[in-house]
């Protein structure tokens, strides 16, 4: 019997009536999860729409736009472009998407639980991640601007307020408010994540049963929960030396604008760089760990394969997640720290490529010997293995503190992190759509229009990122505005011009998408049977879209791992986690 | 149950992207060994050896990149779903194994290596007798401090720092050794003589970068930070700022000339003449 | 803690319920048919746990800052610590004293005394954050702010962060005192160990960053 005493995540089977319970403050993981979806959805947009400003200046420094006074964009409107661009992507998108939105909606099913631990804390952690959004965006529209200090907030610039530049007076602070604001969100999500994994997994759900995504939750949910508290107490100080006098950032003796500051002395702006990379490279981490797992389990289910390596991929997801809290002085070998621990970081951030590289191996050896359907999730699943390739590979020279000499802050670096992190982990969350997108609303997206966007994406984000990287051999600085202050700069202007063409048509192609969604919402090909993908995990066990409470009140009992594709002597070329042993047909 | 049937434009799509794939390959791989965009010649014998370090990461990372992406390629060509059988298996143990072990041996063996011209800039620090030239950042421009004949910098002071007066970087006219001190907007070094920087920021973290010396360092405020380097070719070398630094960062700029002793010489007069 | 935390794997690794072992009731119809369990009351440990793990590197950080602050600028002087606070620090050890006897009396069916303590432990507390004010008071008197100093900014951020986190514990003695468990997912006594447990776990927090303010000054 299941009474509200007993109830899993929910008091009863029925959702609440009234439309606010049910879609706004609603405390179902699965509206929650279209939720931080939709939140993703709009800032994705929203912040392609800024670099497509930036790039549409970096190409043709001197055209007039009709979006900007007087036409021409100003220094200091392209940094502010470049800050929110990079903060709304890093975490609006990156952090939200693959963890929230997809960790939300797919990790109590794919564990056989009815809900989220704590169903009131997930609705507080979305409701809380949408008013750190919100007062983000503000610093639009504040006197100054947005800050334009990019995402990184290097103090001092981004702690001595408005006289350091336009944007560093409200919007900064804005923008320091709305990030430790994220924080204290993150920090309830990873909590609930970690919990419901831990203590709410059904019968026979044990550790070596559960999905590669579940997996990557697991560890990107702990990374967070481990990372966020720093960087909100680092948000914390900044605040303090901007709004209140202190010095734990800024150093004495600064004369910045012709005006001498004399009450701060003594602070160190390395430790800020401290604090923040000691999160921020875990960071990175959250936002591609998903990534992979999604694409683990997408590779085996359409070549119709085990994962290749189970454990070896379990390993290295942990081995990934761990080592990510070593590394993170490898974004500052140029910054003044001590040379030696540059050196032990260096070796840390050579040894990280090693799970990295593991991870490559195990899906060429998961597609291996398979019979590959090449449908929209699965070619993005692949270009996702290539890009990691491309990607990552560029670490390699960034991990060197010698070639960081020259590569540092960069445009090698862009491209480095724009594939890895950026690239990459949108294509898991374009893979992961296309292959959940029945489950979550009984229709599939169009598979022709896909592939249209598929194609143009895949081929676009290579034209654009990778002569990023001949930018950043050729020694072009990142973050500049324009590039007409040197000779060697200007030479390399036409290089930017076909950058910001590929942008543009890459750019353009996001509109197909946008298209596909909405249409296939009202309009796709309805998904009848349950389980249209011959998948074996448990979401694929109950309807499209899942009922309120997931399971109707039964919990799911689970006899094998999660990836037996084509197991020999069975009838079936996969066999569901739930089915027992003697329902399964013998060839 | 149902047996899959298989997908009909499987092959195109197939092809298609392995393609591709093989096509970025080649296209990337040709631009690089191409040099059409590519680092300017260096200029410093640590230089040399950074290129060295390049050269090698981009044999290796190269043979990867090549091999993983054409591995893609060909895999996902190979085993397209053609209704053909899978071939079972979950893994294998002595392959993981033995491509943990490789690359491991491989990226650390690469990191290690490395570290050869990195102790080389950093480690060791500026033999006596370098030349040691002051290098102060500032929203958005760069001053070089030369110590003048007496060989001594003189004190500096951040209340007397003013732009509009002549002095950018806040030199104390009271202390004797500071009347011969020269700052200027450019910087002129000899050649074949080692320098010593000494840098630091007045307001926020700038950082000195010049591609030719393949040297690039943060100037932080509070802080003065130590390099060194010695040019061997003469010319005129572009001096960038590499941290984010403000609305200005794009144009804050300046030159590295690196001339003979003699002509290095008579600059310095020059400068001391106008310095009066 | 130790224990509970091998234990806690241990449990991870059984699975829920049942483990590797063929469940009991399954197979029969399709292989799925248990009642949905409730929430495991070990969720909340867990949670809890998870919690103070997060709070944990919220101060570690504070605390390296706070460290690394020191050694880097040659402007720190030390901050006098008020005696008010020596004061204090008994008050809160003496909470985590009282709440171990609350629990032991609710232990016993005696909900009367329970109650008691539990408000004796409610008054404790605020009456720590209100010397901590006190302490606050003195300081500023005294002519030391915020921004006087690193290290009277680090005295004022740290009793300030240490005390909005015992806030949040007194706002929990509160709901577990008031709120109707009859109607909840755990039992009184349940919601009063894990309040307990993040008590003590404040009273520790406490008594290190006191040990860091005093020898790290």
């Amino acid at each position: 019997m299941v009474t509200e005493e007993n109830g899993g995540g929910h008091g009863n089977h029925r959702p609440p009536s009234g439309f606010i319970r049910k879609y706004v403050f609603s405390t179902d993981h699965k509206v929650i999860g279209i939720q931080y979806l939709s939140l993703a959805l709009f800032s994705v947009f929203l912040g392609m729409g800024l670099s497509f400003l930036m790039r549409l200046h970096l190409a043709w420094p001197a055209a007039k736009w009709p979006f900007f006074r007087g036409g021409l964009m100003t220094p200091e409107q392209y940094l502010a472009l470049m800050t929110m661009h990079g903060t709304i992507m890093v975490f609006m998108v990156l952090t939200t998407a693959p963890q929230s939105g997809f960790g939300n909606y797919f990790l109590p099913i794919q564990i056989g639980a009815s809900d989220m631990a704590f169903p009131v804390l997930n609705m507080l952690s979305f409701w809380t991640t949408m008013v750190s959004l919100l007062v983000m965006l503000a610093a639009f529209f504040v006197p100054g601007g947005a800050p334009i200090s990019g995402w990184t907030a290097y103090p001092p610039l981004s702690a001595l307020g408005e006289i350091s530049g336009p944007g560093q007076g409200t919007g900064q602070t804005l923008w320091i408010i709305g990030l430790a604001i994220f924080s204290v969100a993150s920090l309830m999500g990873a909590l609930n994540f970690i919990t419901t994994l831990i203590d709410l997994r059904t019968k026979g759900m044990t550790l070596g049963h559960l999905p590669m995504t579940c997996w990557t939750w697991f560890v990107t949910a702990i990374l967070g929960l481990l990372a966020f508290g720093v960087l909100l107490a680092a948000c914390i100080l900044l605040l303090l030396d901007r709004v209140a006098g202190t010095s734990f950032f800024i150093p004495g003796g600064i004369v910045i604008s012709g005006q001498v500051i004399a009450w701060h002395k003594g602070g160190s702006p390395l430790l800020w760089q401290h604090l923040f990379w000691f999160f921020g490279h875990p960071e990175v981490y959250i936002a591609i760990l998903p990534g992979m797992g999604m694409v683990s389990h997408l590779l085996s289910t359409f070549s119709r394969k085990p994962v290749f390596g189970y454990r070896a991929m379990v390993g290295a997801t942990c081995a990934i997640g761990f080592l990510g809290f070593c590394v993170w002085g490898h974004h500052m070998f140029v910054s003044g720290m001590s040379p030696y621990s540059a050196f032990a970081f260096s070796m840390l951030t050579m040894t990280i490529g090693v799970p990295s590289a593991v991870k490559t191996f195990n899906w060429l050896g998961t597609i291996w010997g398979g019979k590959i359907t090449f449908n929209c999730s699965m070619l993005f699943a692949l270009g996702f293995v290539s890009l990691f390739v491309s990607g990552g590979l560029s670490g390699l020279f960034l991990a060197q503190p010698s070639l960081d000499l020259y590569l540092h802050d960069g445009y090698f670096v862009v491209a480095h992190f724009h594939i890895i992190m950026g690239v990459a982990a949108i294509f898991a969350v374009f893979a992961g759509l296309y292959f959940w997108f029945p489950k979550m609303f009984g229709r599939f997206l169009h598979e022709g229009v896909g592939k249209v966007h598929f194609w143009i994406t895949f081929v676009g984000v290579y034209a654009t990122f990778m002569p990023m990287h001949f930018l950043g051999l050729a020694g072009n600085p990142r973050r500049y505005s324009q590039m007409t202050a040197g000779p060697f700069l200007r030479a390399l202007q036409p290089l930017h011009v076909f950058i910001t063409i590929a942008a543009f048509i890459t750019i353009a192609a996001q509109f197909i998408f946008l298209f596909n969604v909405f249409w296939s919402l009202f309009r796709g090909k309805e998904a009848k049977e349950m389980n249209p993908w011959h998948a074996t995990t448990l979401e694929w066990t109950i309807p499209s879209p899942p009922p309120f409470d997931n399971f109707g009140g039964v919990a799911p009992v689970i006899y094998r791992g999660p990836y037996e594709f084509s197991v020999p002597g069975v009838a079936d070329d996969y066999i569901l986690q739930t089915l027992a042993p003697d329902l399964v047909r013998k060839a | 149950m149902l047996s899959r049937p298989a997908e009909s434009g499987s092959t195109s799509t197939a092809l298609a992207l392995s393609v591709f794939l093989v096509l970025m390959t080649a296209v990337t791989v040709y631009i690089l060994m191409a040099k059409i965009w590519w680092f300017p010649p260096a200029i410093t014998a640590v230089g040399h050896e950074i290129d060295g370090q390049f050269a090698l990461t981009f044999l290796i990372t190269g043979v990867i990149f090549v091999l993983a992406q054409i591995a893609l390629a060909y895999t996902l060509f190979r085993f397209r779903d053609r209704g053909q059988k899978v071939t079972y298996f979950e893994g294998n143990n002595t392959m993981e194994v033995v491509w943990t072990l490789v690359t491991l041996v491989l990226f650390v063996g690469l990191g290690l290596y490395a570290q050869n011209a990195w102790a080389q800039v950093h480690f060791m620090g500026a033999a006596p007798g370098a030349l040691p030239i002051e290098v102060t950042a500032e929203q958005f421009a760069w001053n070089f401090r030369y110590a003048g004949p007496d060989g001594k910098f003189g004190r500096e002071s951040s209340d007397l720092v003013s732009a509009s007066t002549g002095n950018p970087v806040g030199l104390d006219p009271n202390d004797p050794a500071s009347k011969d001190d020269v700052v200027v907007p450019v910087m002129a070094v000899p050649v074949n003589r080692q320098v010593e920087l000494i840098i630091r920021s007045e307001d926020v973290t700038h950082s000195f970068f010049v591609r030719e010396l393949r040297l690039k360092q943060d100037a932080v405020p509070g802080m003065d930070i130590h390099m060194h380097f010695t040019a061997t070719v003469p010319g005129v070398y572009e001096i960038a700022c590499a941290e984010l630094c403000g609305l200005g960062h794009y144009r804050m700029h300046s030159t590295l000339t690196v001339m003979s002793q003699a002509d290095f010489n008579e600059w310095m007069k020059q400068q001391e003449a106008a310095n009066q | 803690m130790a224990g509970s935390i091998t234990e806690a794997v241990e449990i991870i690794d059984a699975g829920r319920g049942g483990g590797t072992g063929t469940p009991a009731g399954g197979g029969d119809d399709g292989g799925s048919s248990s009642p949905l369990p409730p929430i495991p009351r070990r969720a909340y440990f867990t949670a809890l746990q998870l919690g103070l793990a997060a709070i944990v590197m919220f101060f570690m950080a504070l605390a390296s800052s706070y460290i690394v602050r020191k050694g880097l600028g040659n402007d720190w002087q030390h901050t006098p610590m008020p005696a008010v606070v020596w004061f204090n620090t008994l008050i809160l050890l003496a909470s985590s004293g009282t709440i171990i006897l609350a629990r032991k009396k609710l232990e016993d069916g005696d909900r009367e005394a329970f109650r008691s303590w539990w408000w004796v432990t409610c008054g404790l507390g605020m009456l720590f954050l209100a010397g901590q004010i006190i302490a606050w008071r003195q300081l500023s008197a005294a002519g030391i702010l915020l921004s006087t100093n690193p290290s009277s900014s680090f005295f004022y951020l740290l009793t300030a962060a240490h005390g909005a986190h015992l806030a949040g514990g007194i706002f929990a003695l509160f709901y577990v005192l008031f709120r109707p468990w009859k109607r909840s997912r755990i039992s009184q006594a349940t919601a009063a160990e894990l309040a307990s447990i993040y008590w003590h776990f404040m009273d520790g927090l406490w008594v290190f960053l006191l040990v860091l303010l005093t020898l790290g000054r």
